[in-house]
């Protein structure tokens, strides 16, 4: 059930200058969470930051009644979110949007680029419980924009490029001397920037593989009701943040 | 103990308090943080005669203090309201009241006439005030002689009770509002969203993709709070008072300045459950001014 609740500000992990976990304790903690599930974070103290900020949740314990954010400062509202401080309350709607689907089995492929990697521990643990083999595949510009890869390995491989080949291969994901192999994946999940989702779904499309991708459309409410976040498809609008923000990328037309 | 019952033109509310269209959906989307049936009304989603898949994303940017959208009326059109969504919602303890909109007066006409068969549905608003299509809407709402024109003859077609939203993109609102009182409007809705645009500088590209959206939330409350309070005085007609209501103050506000109901609107999407706080809070405060009736709020801005 989705809810609308004030937590506590626990901990920052700061990953660099741009790069934070931000981690949430609460009275109360929804278990009914999924993989690419998100959560509307109310931003404090600032007129200019009016709407709330969706964020993916990257994890939660409910041991200890806690959620965290994987956060990339890049607006006003994620660098307000970076210079809280600790017992500061935040207010979050959670959990919301629908999440990725999870096999029994088989072998799969996650793609993610820049700040769309975040629901990705969560999958990669579901993943890791139904015994399905699961290869990460992380991209950035340089080194310094590769995070959470260790969390990653716990789940299964994880491999990487970088735009300046400082760390793993050089080039984009879709460069990626995988998508020139066999390609026995059963599924492809992807997160990032639309232009590689779209790259990764074409890829995926060639080789018959079924595409999941997580949207990071701009929005308001985050519960269906002012349609603002919406993406095209054969089929019409798409209501992002009900819809999706997972989507199977045949439904989009990618 | 308060009385919040209220009477907005033939229309009985057990509160004041409505969710403005287009900002609640349907009610549903509500459920898991309030039961919508606690609220007087529900203006729903705008409606329109048929399917409509609205303006392209981007359709929203953020501002200080509030938002502009260009949403453009996204809606599956009148005859799956009536047939799949009102059957979902209309068990709600509340007035369900669809927003009508045309793209010409016979549209408005045949929407109406189809809501009219409708048991269950006792008031539509008329809203000749969205800002965010190309045709009809707001065009019908900045003239007087058009809004006149639409107003008579929906009139014709509905026989409960009808409000008619007005937009605050004219020179005088007052002039519009005693236009529709004289065309047969029970009510007037007001504020409507206010025109406005936004570019981003970096990249030198309006932040919609219409360039122009209609802008809501708390920076358009000064001026919605002025406009409720030159109609409230301009006409006998009740208002029903919205523009960037966030809170309970707000609210009281709106109804100090002549407004008989109020509706919250881009609040419900920063706080779900605000709706509730803001019926709660408006019952407190009568309680401890002294107010038996929520209706002697009305207008009761003193000097």
């Amino acid at each position: 059930m989705k809810r609308v609740q004030d937590f506590k500000l626990k901990s920052y992990r700061r990953l660099n200058r741009e790069n934070y976990i931000l981690t949430l304790q609460g009275d109360y903690l929804e278990k009914d969470m999924h993989p690419g599930n998100f959560a509307e974070i109310q931003v404090p103290g600032l007129p200019e930051v009016f709407l709330r900020r969706p964020i993916s949740i990257l994890d939660f314990d409910p041991a200890k009644k806690t959620i965290s954010f994987y956060i990339k400062a890049i607006g006003k509202g994620t660098r307000q979110l970076g210079r809280l401080a600790e017992g500061d309350t935040v207010n979050i709607v959670y959990p919301l949007g629908n999440s990725f689907s999870v096999p029994r089995k088989g072998k799969v492929l996650i793609v993610g680029g820049g700040s769309g990697i975040a629901p990705f521990v969560l999958l990669g643990r579901a993943l890791q419980q139904q015994g399905v083999e699961t290869t990460f595949l992380i991209g950035g510009r340089t080194r310094n924009d590769i995070f959470l890869t260790e969390e990653f390995s716990r789940y299964g491989t994880v491999l990487v490029t970088t735009e300046d080949g400082s760390r793993g291969e050089k080039g984009l994901v879709t460069g990626h001397s995988l998508f020139a192999g066999s390609m026995n994946f059963d599924r492809i999940y992807t997160c990032g920037p639309d232009p590689m989702m779209k790259a990764v779904a074409r890829l995926a499309g060639q080789r018959g593989i079924d595409c999941e991708a997580s949207l990071e459309n701009l929005m308001a409410c985050g519960i269906g009701a002012c349609l603002c976040c919406v993406t095209p498809s054969p089929g019409g609008n798409r209501v992002v943040c009900t819809e999706g923000p997972v989507f199977n990328t045949k439904v989009l037309g990618w | 103990m308060v009385d919040l019952k209220i009477q907005l033109g033939g229309l009985q509310m057990k509160n004041p308090v409505g969710a403005a269209s287009g900002t609640f959906g349907f009610g549903s989307e509500f459920e898991d943080f309030f039961d919508p049936g606690r609220l007087g009304a529900i203006f729903v989603k705008g409606i329109t005669l048929k399917n409509r898949e609205g303006n392209d994303y981007p359709r929203m940017a953020e501002t200080a203090s509030g938002m502009l959208n260009a949403v453009g009326l996204q809606n599956k059109g009148v005859d799956y309201f009536i047939e799949t969504i009102f059957p979902a919602i209309k068990h709600y303890d509340t007035e369900i009241i669809p927003n009508v909109n045309g793209s010409t007066v016979d549209d408005y006409i045949e929407v109406t006439e189809k809501l009219n068969e409708v048991k269950g549905i006792h008031a539509i608003e008329l809203n000749i005030s969205c800002p965010n299509v190309k045709e009809g809407g707001m065009a019908f709402g900045v003239s007087c002689p058009s809004a006149v024109a639409v107003t008579e003859a929906v009139r014709k077609a509905w026989d409960k009770t009808l409000i008619v939203k007005l937009s605050p993109n004219v020179t005088d609102i007052t002039e519009i509002a005693r236009g529709v009182e004289g065309a047969g409007a029970d009510a007037v809705s007001l504020v409507n969203t206010f025109l406005g645009m936004a570019i981003d500088a970096r990249t030198r590209r309006p932040k919609l993709s219409t360039v122009t959206g209609g802008l809501s939330g708390p920076a358009i409350k000064p001026i919605a709070l002025r406009m409720v309070w030159q109609v409230y005085h301009a006409v006998k007609i009740p208002v029903s008072g919205m523009g960037g209501i966030m809170n309970a103050e707000d609210a009281i506000e709106f109804m100090l300045a002549g407004a008989t109901t109020v509706q919250i609107g881009t609040a419900n999407f920063i706080d779900p459950q605000v709706s509730v706080k803001v019926i709660d809070g408006i019952k407190a405060y009568c309680r401890e001014h002294g107010f038996d009736r929520v209706s002697d709020l009305v207008g009761a801005m003193e000097g």
